[in-house]
């Protein structure tokens, strides 16, 4: 009896629910996932820091990266540190510009809460950076957030 | 007759064996594209432009903790030249001022932190001077927390309690403009 039994049952490992590990693996890292938004046309490494926040709402958050030009272009921008906005060069006067194409895509309600992400090599000096809080300020985007790499205590 | 029984024999369901390959590329494709990025950093609110020159509030010297950071990096804290490692127990004590000290703030809500800085000084260490100070109050936030709720102070606390904390020790930061010197 039993050894008709167990001559009728499968002996393969059941892969059926194969598929829905996968798609939970799929899942997580589709959630996780930052698509690259165009070239990095500068070269950034933000520098180390304790206090730090997250960013909550990864579609509330513009960046703005200050940095020398990368290798590629440092014939055609100098090495002097640069402001990249999107996947162009710019500079501060852009930056208004650049805010309300961001604004416009967010809804109304939630725009109180438009942060700026700040990325900027820790090795540029604060002129730069200055120039474009100013125009920060002068275009009343005020939440800015001074990106950082976390340092172990 | 034949081919009924054939029919019968086969079951009605879609192969579903190259779900599981169409899943992997898709999760391959992401692994790839993914840089899992962790968008954290120093959360500050800027003050809002205005054309006109701000009101000049007359302080008491006592209450005020200027750090000032030249294009050599070298911090100048309430006039003396200071290592960064001591920068936050400085800032803390002056705060707080457990002794009550007379060169010290009367009281957390009227201790102001000035921070200056030059065109050429480097981000690097302005974030971490930023960072010390911001360190400072949350070292202080974190005391007065447990004292009143028992519980350490992050940002899930409920609003109430952090409006309570925040109403006792603010946090006061004033940025003056940098000064044009050491631009490269």
């Amino acid at each position: 009896m039993f050894t008709k039994k167990r001559g009728k049952t499968n002996p393969e490992v059941s892969t059926a629910s194969l598929p829905d590990i996968i798609f939970m693996l799929l899942f997580f890292f589709m959630v996780v996932t930052v698509l690259r938004d165009g070239e990095r046309k500068v070269a950034v490494v933000v520098p180390e820091a304790t206090e730090l926040q997250k960013l909550q709402q990864k579609s509330l958050v513009n960046h703005i990266w200050i940095g020398k030009p990368v290798e590629k272009f440092r014939s055609t921008y100098g090495t002097k540190p640069r402001i990249q906005l999107g996947d162009k060069f710019a500079s501060e006067y852009d930056i208004p510009l650049f805010l309300e194409q961001h604004k416009i895509k967010v809804p109304e309600v939630q725009r109180p809460r438009i942060t700026t992400s700040l990325k900027v090599d820790g090795a540029v000096t604060m002129g730069i950076v200055t120039d474009v809080k100013t125009a920060l300020r002068k275009a009343n985007q005020l939440k800015v957030n001074y990106s950082a790499r976390p340092r172990a205590k | 007759m034949a081919r009924t029984k054939s029919r019968d024999r086969m079951k009605n369901e879609i192969n579903a064996g190259s779900m599981a390959d169409i899943a992997f590329l898709l999760l391959i494709f992401f692994l790839v594209t993914t840089t899992i990025d962790i968008d954290k950093g120093i959360t500050v609110k800027l003050p809002p432009w205005s054309e006109e020159d701000p009101e000049t509030q007359k302080l008491k010297k006592r209450n005020v903790f200027s750090v000032l950071v030249n294009a050599q990096d070298q911090l100048l804290v309430r006039g003396e030249l200071t290592d960064i490692d001591d920068l936050r127990e400085n800032a803390k004590e002056f705060i707080a001022n457990p002794l009550n000290r007379d060169d010290l703030s009367t009281d957390p809500k009227n201790a102001i932190i000035s921070l200056k800085n030059d065109r050429g000084t480097s981000y690097g260490i302005y974030v971490e001077v930023y960072n010390e100070l911001k360190a400072a109050y949350n070292e202080l936030w974190d005391d007065e927390c447990q004292k009143m709720y028992g519980i350490p102070y992050s940002d899930e606390l409920p609003f109430a309690y952090k409006k309570a904390i925040r109403d006792k020790i603010p946090f006061v930061l004033s940025e003056a403009e940098p000064t044009n010197f050491g631009e490269e």
